[in-house]
């Protein structure tokens, strides 16, 4: 078990692993999102008060959970990375910053959609809506700050950093906001022991949910395996996969594209 | 732990001895909240009425905007003279120290505007009530401000354009301030309590007493390689 996991932070083996993973969680997710949006758009009846236009929250909801669950996934491989210097983690984070961000905006579109013909406004300053915007300008500080600093490894502990301060803000900017201000419907799902949402939609929810959460695994391999290879194009085991020199003269080109002053 | 003690006075002592050579940069933050304040009767209305209602927003964006933007030099000068990296290889440990350079630069920065913010408070029609409410939130939130602001200016330090930056970084983080502290003056000058509001803020102060010197002092040792 431990060997796997020490096996798997170093970026050879997540490299090789990861490219076998990709293609199985990419079917996947594939047939989880053809099932999903055929239950939920053609098999589960329309809503007895909001006719066909709930169906955005096979969209909505999912991509909600997701920025909220990258983000505590980002802080919990920040705080891997800086505690046991583990690069892998890093790489991991920065790569899932731009997807959290998408989905933090995926939600807020999919919202302000939904909120015209139901609240008669494209945006209210609610509360939930209100402290995902902010959760999206929390990602956008990360982006900005990872991509401001030239050196990749001080980037993403600098990253970690501020997404830890964040992680411990999320709570308080959350209830503060909902103090502030509240019209959003309740929480529908969460209530386990009775849920205010019929089977036939729940299960639609559900089966998108999974599927947005193998969608970002598939993707975030993906986008962390090309970053490995950008990090590490200089060592043995690239070179090897490469033998033909392609990554060398990425790699000119990359330097001739990023440091044409800080040259010694 | 005397000996950090000692270091720590030191410090603050030499701060507060730096703040007063440079006097004449100590009065910009303060024109900078004046002038922002200033500029809502001329853009949004001069009639009273509006302005006692959106004075304690008006009055809190500006303090909020001036301590962001004087918190922008709190590394700077120590981080190019090179100061800043004898303090990492000090022994005494570099959240106590970062904690008194954050205290020295409320002590300078944050406190006059604690005492403009009544007399502009005047200007915006605000009553009585609310103006003591003004100054109990400015008094716990600023500190606070300074010492989430520090997070974000040790993680930018190095960067040549890092002004801007810092504001992405750190407003997002302002947001549950802003909230209880505007909250707060407008209840009291509905004459409802505020006590909730106050406790709330002096429970935020302390979280970030105890935890921000500890991110500050990982973000300066980050930034500084």
């Amino acid at each position: 078990m431990w060997l796997f996991f020490h096996k798997l932070a170093s970026p050879k083996h997540f490299y090789r692993i990861a490219g076998k993973l990709i293609p199985w969680l990419g079917g996947l997710t594939l047939i989880l999102f053809l099932a999903g949006l055929y239950l939920g758009l053609i098999v589960a009846p329309p809503d007895y008060q909001q006719g066909e236009s709930y169906r955005i929250m096979f969209v909505h909801v999912p991509s909600a959970w997701m920025s909220l669950f990258i983000y505590v996934f980002m802080a919990a491989l920040s705080a891997i990375g800086l505690i046991w210097n583990i690069k892998l983690a890093d790489v991991m984070a920065s790569s899932s910053a731009a997807l959290g961000a998408w989905f933090t905006f995926l939600a807020l579109a999919t919202g302000s959609l939904w909120g015209k013909p139901m609240w008669g406004a494209w945006w209210v300053w609610d509360a939930r809506l209100t402290s995902e915007l902010i959760l999206l300008f929390l990602y956008l500080g990360y982006i900005a700050l990872v991509s401001a600093i030239e050196d990749k490894r001080t980037a993403a502990r600098a990253g970690g950093v501020l997404i830890l301060v964040g992680v411990v803000n999320i709570p308080i900017i959350h209830y503060s906001v909902e103090w502030w201000n509240t019209l959003h419907q309740g929480p529908t799902v969460t209530r386990l022991d009775k849920p205010s949402i019929h089977l036939s939609m729940l299960l639609p929810l559900l089966i998108m949910a999974l599927a947005f959460q193998l969608y970002y695994f598939t993707v975030v391999l993906m986008r962390a395996r090309v970053e490995v290879l950008e990090r590490e194009r200089r060592s043995g085991w690239v070179q090897e996969l490469f033998p033909d020199g392609s990554l060398e003269r990425a790699d000119v080109m990359h330097q001739q594209h990023s440091s044409p002053v800080d040259l010694p | 732990m005397d000996t950090s003690l000692r270091a720590f006075n030191a410090l603050l002592r030499r701060d507060l001895l730096l703040a007063y050579r440079h006097r004449g940069e100590l009065a910009n933050p303060l024109l900078f909240f004046l002038m922002i304040v200033t500029l809502y009767p001329l853009g949004v209305s001069p009639e009273m009425e509006l302005l006692r209602k959106i004075a304690p927003g008006v009055i809190w964006i500006a303090a909020l905007l001036a301590a962001l933007f004087s918190l922008e030099n709190l590394f700077r000068s120590d981080f190019e003279d090179g100061a800043l990296e004898q303090m990492l290889l000090s022994p005494h440990p570099l959240a106590v120290l970062v904690l008194a350079k954050v205290l020295a630069h409320w002590l300078v920065s944050g406190l006059p505007m604690l005492l403009l913010a009544p007399v502009l408070a005047l200007s915006l029609a605000m009553p009585e009530r609310a103006i003591r409410a003004l100054v109990l939130t400015l008094s716990l939130g600023t500190p606070l401000l300074s010492l989430i602001g520090a997070i974000g200016v040790a993680l930018t330090v190095g960067l040549r354009r890092g002004g801007i930056l810092l504001t992405l970084l750190v407003l997002p983080l302002y947001v549950p301030v802003l909230i209880f502290a505007t909250n707060a003056v407008t209840a009291a000058s509905a004459g409802m309590p505020i006590a909730g509001q106050l406790y709330f803020l002096a429970a935020l102060l302390a979280l970030a007493l105890t935890l921000a010197p500890v991110a500050i002092a990982a973000a300066l040792r980050i930034s500084m390689g």
